[in-house]
């Protein structure tokens, strides 16, 4: 089997940065280069930009409380004094969507962490060590993968009761096979390099070896997965709470807000419009990040 | 073939067993005693002791496993609490429903995908390919429950063109049967269909390059039947798998598209179960997917064989 060209060790700022100045600058400007080139990968930036920022920055924001009932202004369509229009309880939708964004991206961001904070230790074990220790972490790793992502995450998140917090966790649980997946098989590539082989020879710790060598290594494909996954994540939060077990009212998420929305269809189509399209376009800005990145850190792409 | 088959099928048993431990070891997640809660309000000891007995709440932990285990064997995967009936008989029951649901998405998935990415391969950097590339990504980023809301808005309030919603069985009315069935199918069918797209597009890619393309070529082969004949061919292995591995989501989008067009399927089986709080159902469920999931993956490897001659010799 032909090796597979690893990023190389460069990557890792620790290690060679510090002794060697030449050296230190290329890899990261290469990349940086790389992704600024790439046009598609930027529109994802700036979308993913645009949403974290209007997330944050909710609070100050001059808009209504997303939860204030106004009976005087009933599914009114978009005018001056609500730009997006009422919902069916005349809470602003514009407010809404606003502050559904901190739902939509802490639940992307969460449950990605959790994905990754068990997927990777998991993998590496898996990987590095073999035998027994991957018989049983690959083996659980493949029963779980055969149950789809979101029947895993509905069943999870029934049984652990419906909240946003649970739907977090039920999504972390159910991305992390495929990071176990994904670092194990970078860990087995990486490790049959010259310079693990070369680590193992000056008699360094395995403890050291996977922190220094194995660990930034693995770093670029885990990245790419992760923003990708930060997609997924935030289309099945969305489903989660259009079927009620996400965020729970009066709280706003965007999956919760469709879910209203979808009995006002005659009535108050901008309900059901605007929430949709926030999905739709952070959705695409972390599909485009993730693909940007990944031309961007492979160095089989040059 | 049929020693490879065996081979999977043993493979795979391992895996069956953890599935079936994870799905009994969901109902251990619930909070409190879910005997209490079947109780109903009065908590008559007598009635708590007799579930107790009835769900085997007084074995331990691994004798109720078993006997979980034995029923699930038997095809006994517990009763519903909400409708008395045996889950096997109600997924029974609204299978037939999403299997019809999945083919015709299916169809569409295969019919926009498969096409899409033959042609954004063969015309590779031009316009065309830009276009299908841009409409791939969208329809992986469109939440496919809005793109359903979206379609029911046009199409049956503006246009009434189509039913917003429902299910007609095609042996009672087979033409509005499909009709009914044609928007969830096209909503579900989009989402594969961008999946579909982009790894015939990369699997295409890798095989137009290969030397029996460019000799298929340099007999001065139309350019037609070099690619559907000798290309397209070759591709369609990697494709076969990814299709079985649909399957998955499938399933997964079959839930939400369900809930949308308020079709009596598996997928609304399984949102209602979790709303009654019928953790039979859900069990059931979590188990018949998994193991659907398998088989699927099974017969993809099978399909390799007929796809790809030179896998038979060895």
């Amino acid at each position: 089997m032909m090796a597979q060209p690893a990023t190389p060790a460069t990557l890792d700022p620790q290690t060679v940065v510090a002794d060697d100045p030449v050296l230190s600058a290329r890899p990261e400007n290469r990349v940086w280069k790389k992704f600024r080139a790439h046009k598609s990968a930027m529109l994802g930036g700036v979308l993913v930009g645009f949403f974290v920022l209007v997330a944050v920055f909710a609070p100050i924001l001059p808009i209504p409380d997303p939860t204030a009932t106004d009976w005087g202004a009933v599914r009114k369509a978009p005018s001056a004094a609500h730009w997006l229009g009422t919902d069916e309880i005349g809470r602003d939708v514009l407010a809404r969507l606003i502050w559904g964004a901190r739902a939509s991206l802490m639940a992307g961001v969460v449950s990605v962490g959790i994905a990754v904070a068990f997927g990777v230790p998991l993998g590496i074990l898996a990987g590095y060590f073999g035998g027994w220790t991957d018989g049983i972490i690959s083996r659980c790793t493949e029963a779980l993968l055969a149950v789809p992502f979101l029947i895993l995450a509905i069943a999870l998140a029934a049984f652990l009761g419906p909240s946003l917090t649970n739907a977090m966790i039920a999504i972390g649980l159910s991305a992390t096979p495929v990071f176990v997946r994904l670092t194990r098989g970078q860990v087995i590539s990486v490790k049959a390099e010259d310079y693990v082989e070369g680590a193992h020879a000056i008699g360094l710790s395995t403890p050291k070896i996977l922190s220094r060598y194995i660990f930034p290594n693995i770093l670029p494909p885990v990245l790419v997965q992760a923003t990708l996954t930060i997609a997924t994540a935030i289309i099945a939060e969305a489903s989660l709470s259009f079927l009620g077990l996400g965020q729970q009212p009066p709280a706003p998420s965007w999956g919760s807000m469709l879910n209203t929305a979808k009995n006002f269809l005659a009535q108050a189509p901008w309900m059901a419009m605007w929430p949709g399209i926030a999905i739709f376009l952070v959705v695409l800005g972390f599909n485009l990040l993730g693909d940007g990145l990944r031309d961007a850190l492979d160095p089989r792409e040059h | 073939m049929l020693a490879f088959l065996l081979r999977r099928i043993v493979v795979a048993i391992p895996t069956v067993i953890l599935i079936s431990i994870f799905v009994f070891g969901l109902q251990k997640l619930l909070p409190g005693d879910p005997i209490l809660a079947m109780a109903g309000e009065e908590r008559d000891p007598e009635v708590i002791e007799f579930l107790r007995e009835k769900y085997r709440m007084n074995d331990p932990v691994p004798v109720q496993y078993l006997a979980w285990v034995k029923g699930a064997l038997t095809g006994d995967l517990g009763i519903s609490l909400r409708t008395n009936q045996p889950v096997t008989e109600l997924i029974g029951q609204k299978l037939p429903v999403t299997i019809q649901l999945a083919v015709m998405a299916l169809i569409f998935a295969l019919v926009i995908g498969i096409p899409a990415g033959i042609l954004s391969a063969v015309k590779k950097g031009t316009v065309t390919d830009y276009i299908a590339n841009v409409v791939a990504l969208s329809g992986l980023s469109i939440p496919n429950f809005w793109l359903g809301i979206m379609l029911i808005l046009l199409v049956a309030v503006n246009w009434q063109l189509l039913p917003a919603s429902g299910y007609v069985p095609p042996g009672e009315d087979l033409w509005l049967s499909i009709k009914t069935m044609l928007m969830p199918a096209f909503v579900l069918g989009t989402a594969l269909a961008a999946t579909l797209m982009r790894h015939t597009r990369s699997a295409m890619l890798g095989v137009l390059k290969s030397d029996y393309v460019r000799t298929a070529r340099a007999k001065g082969l139309a350019e037609r039947r070099v690619i559907l004949k000798h290309a397209f061919r070759n591709a369609l292995t990697p494709i076969v798998t990814l299709t079985a591995l649909l399957f998955g989501e499938l399933i997964a989008g079959a839930v939400l598209t369900e809930q949308i067009f308020t079709i009596p399927g598996f997928g609304k089986l399984v949102v209602d179960a979790v709303f009654n709080r019928d953790y039979a159902v859900v069990q059931g469920i979590v188990l018949v997917t998994a193991l659907g999931f398998i088989v699927m993956n099974i017969l993809a490897d099978a399909a390799y064989f007929v796809l790809n001659p030179r896998l038979r010799k060895q």
